[in-house]
């Protein structure tokens, strides 16, 4: 039960985009047209799936205070703490890696709507980030760690394909001449984050 | 370009990074340590009422610190070197998580004597809007008053729930009662403010905080939580 | 000297990271509801982004190109680390409240921007004041949005009471919206508007 509360928290509430402002670059660099959106959004939750639990077994077994201890009960004041930024990056660059040969080698159909995005992604702060805020909530046990890798990733793809589908539409519109672009895009965003904010009082 | 230089490039770049940052990482640490330490002392004190004093003073306060059980039986007893004992280490989380599983789990209780008086501190730890929320509160010697509450917050939002922080929500507990007619009530957060509740409630309440509703929640069910846990004990 | 110079004053403006190239937004706008923190930011990033491009500028002719984003990241990461320690071990307070967003600075793309444009194919002394110049380019966005959101939302500056307490017993209020993390998103747009008209003048 608190898995799902936990997913469905992320996907609305503790919005990547809207809440903390994870991956925006990518998000405004993309969201022109919703096809595209929808690709990227679609393998952000793919890699968040897969590299917050691997991080999540990582920081449990090798860095967090005492975590060595499985090894040898010599190394149980031992903390790597302070490696944990660059082992995540180093995983999930890797993974990422991993993922594009893979996805290359079994299914090239997919590759070719997912691949061009992959590279992009190592680079994404959301995929970091998901990784920093799992490590600070302290997941008790891996299943919330999974469902909060995925929820994040499903309200990245939420906020990236309906932020691509304004866009599209705001071509028609009357935007003044120095906001357009960009300008305009930072605006329509802070306006559907204070939107995302009504889920607020949604509790488990 | 050769793989063998491409290996050997990366092998020297770990070695260098991984010796700088470990270096790093032994140099500062006992500094990092201290202060997260200070910070836990100083907000026991201040649970216990007592202000404007540095955290070294913290050892002429602490008379103990204890560890006991769910059935309040003391497991451990410590009345020196307190950031090496167990009381002073414990995760409070994990320990309400293993309360939340059914299975074992141990709390403490720092005890503080400012020229005589004697004040329990306990720690709490609950759940805010955005994160997780903590703070201590200070029992008289017979358990039954607030003597002072402090509580802090991960990232709840300035402004709203991130006033729990302050001066005027923390100074509404010292007085309140947590015990009515020998049964445990805890302190309620009251939402609307405590003036609409009948008379002999309003000593176990306080205001809410408006706007902060979810965080008012979170440090009622915090502080009923915790403290129930501590019956068993006080009632021995 | 000009040239040197102009390195560090055109990401003020004309190449404003954040507001012309959109580069580098996601990592650090959640820290902007008050100054301080926004303040600790913004000077760590121009530190990581200087130092880092120092770094990759000395190593430029070393690095295999085969490996060279891993080699970048390596570098930056090592540096987040090394100021996320410093941070934690002498500012604590301040360490508490950004949190999270010091490790998000490796995934600024600023950095990764400029060492992939920059540093790797120029001498290590400009690469050093063109970082410099992309951090603080970056850092007067954080600082601005953080002025506003702090001043209308809290009253206060670094804190200290700004709005007089006169004010608010005319009915004056703090608005509560500006504290909210959407509204540094408007106040960007709004810089970005208020900056289009100006510098297409020029």
């Amino acid at each position: 039960m608190e898995s799902l509360g936990i997913f469905i928290r992320s996907i609305f509430i503790d919005n990547m985009i809207f809440a903390y402002f994870l991956g925006m670059c990518s998000f405004l660099a993309v969201s022109k047209n919703v096809k595209t959106s929808f690709g990227l959004g679609i393998a952000v939750t793919f890699v968040l799936l897969i590299t917050v639990p691997v991080n999540y077994l990582l920081d449990k077994f090798v860095l967090s205070a005492g975590a060595l201890a499985w090894l040898s009960p010599a190394f149980e004041n031992v903390s790597l703490d302070f490696l944990s930024f660059i082992l995540f990056i180093a995983i999930i660059a890797a993974i990422v890696q991993i993922l594009e040969m893979v996805i290359e080698k079994f299914s090239p159909s997919l590759y070719s709507s997912l691949g061009i995005f992959l590279p992009l992604i190592a680079v994404n702060c959301a995929i970091l980030g998901a990784c920093l805020f799992m490590q600070e909530k302290h997941f008790p046990n891996i299943g919330q760690a999974v469902s909060y890798g995925l929820g994040s990733g499903i309200g990245w793809l939420l906020a990236i394909t309906g932020m691509a589908a304004i866009r599209e539409k705001i071509r028609y519109s009357h935007v003044p001449k120095s906001l357009q672009g960009t300008g305009i895009a930072f605006i329509i965003t802070g306006l559907m984050g204070i939107a995302f904010m009504s889920f607020l009082g949604i509790s488990f | 370009m050769k793989d063998s230089y491409i290996f050997r490039y990366i092998i020297i770049l770990v070695v260098i990074v991984s010796v700088l940052l470990s270096g790093a990482a032994l140099l500062l640490q006992p500094y990092q340590q201290d202060n997260i330490n200070n910070e836990k002392k100083m907000m026991i004190l201040k649970a216990a009422g007592i202000q404007n004093v540095n955290s070294e003073d913290f050892d002429n306060y602490c008379e103990k610190m204890i560890v006991i059980d769910p059935q309040g039986n003391i497991t451990d007893e410590a009345t020196s070197d307190y950031t090496k004992c167990k009381a002073f280490k414990i995760n409070l989380k994990d320990e309400l998580y293993n309360k939340a599983n059914g299975k074992e789990f141990s709390l403490p209780m720092f005890i503080i004597n400012d020229n005589g008086r004697q004040v329990n501190v306990v720690p709490l730890q609950g759940a805010g809007l955005w994160g997780p929320i903590w703070g201590y509160l200070g029992l008289s010697a017979d358990y039954q008053t607030v003597v002072g509450a402090v509580f802090d917050h991960k990232s709840e939002t300035p402004g709203l729930g991130a006033e729990i922080t302050t001066e005027k929500f923390q100074r509404q507990f010292p007085g309140k009662v947590i015990f009515h007619d020998g049964q445990f009530v805890s302190i309620n957060v009251q939402k609307g403010g405590i003036a609409v509740l009948p008379e002999d409630m309003q000593r176990h309440s306080v205001d809410a905080i408006s706007g902060g509703t979810i965080t008012s929640h979170g440090v009622n069910d915090m502080i009923k939580n915790v403290l129930e846990s501590y019956i068993p004990y006080i009632n021995k | 000297m000009g040239k040197n110079l102009e390195l560090i004053t055109k990401p003020l403006r004309q190449a404003n990271p954040v507001t012309v190239l959109i580069l580098g937004i996601c990592s650090s706008l959640a820290v902007t509801a008050k100054l301080k923190p926004a303040i600790v930011m913004a000077l760590s990033v121009t530190v990581v982004t200087a130092l880092s491009n120092l770094v990759i500028s000395l190593m430029r002719k070393g690095i295999p190109s085969k490996i060279r984003i891993i080699v970048q990241l390596i570098v930056v990461a090592t540096l987040v680390i090394l100021v996320d320690q410093f941070l934690k071990a002498f500012v604590y307070d301040v360490s508490k409240s950004l949190s999270v967003f010091v490790g998000l600075i490796i995934t600024n793309c600023i950095i990764m921007g400029r060492l992939e444009a920059f540093a790797m194919a120029q001498k290590p002394w400009p690469s050093f004041l063109d970082g410099i110049g992309n951090g603080l380019g970056y850092g007067m966005i954080l600082v601005i949005v953080a002025f506003f959101r702090e001043l209308f939302g809290s009253g206060t500056l670094f804190g200290l009471r700004v709005i007089p307490e006169g004010l608010y017993n005319f009915g004056y209020m703090n608005n509560g919206l500006m504290i909210l993390p959407p509204m540094a998103l408007i106040i960007i747009g709004i810089i970005i508007w208020c900056q289009k008209p100006a510098e297409e003048k020029k």
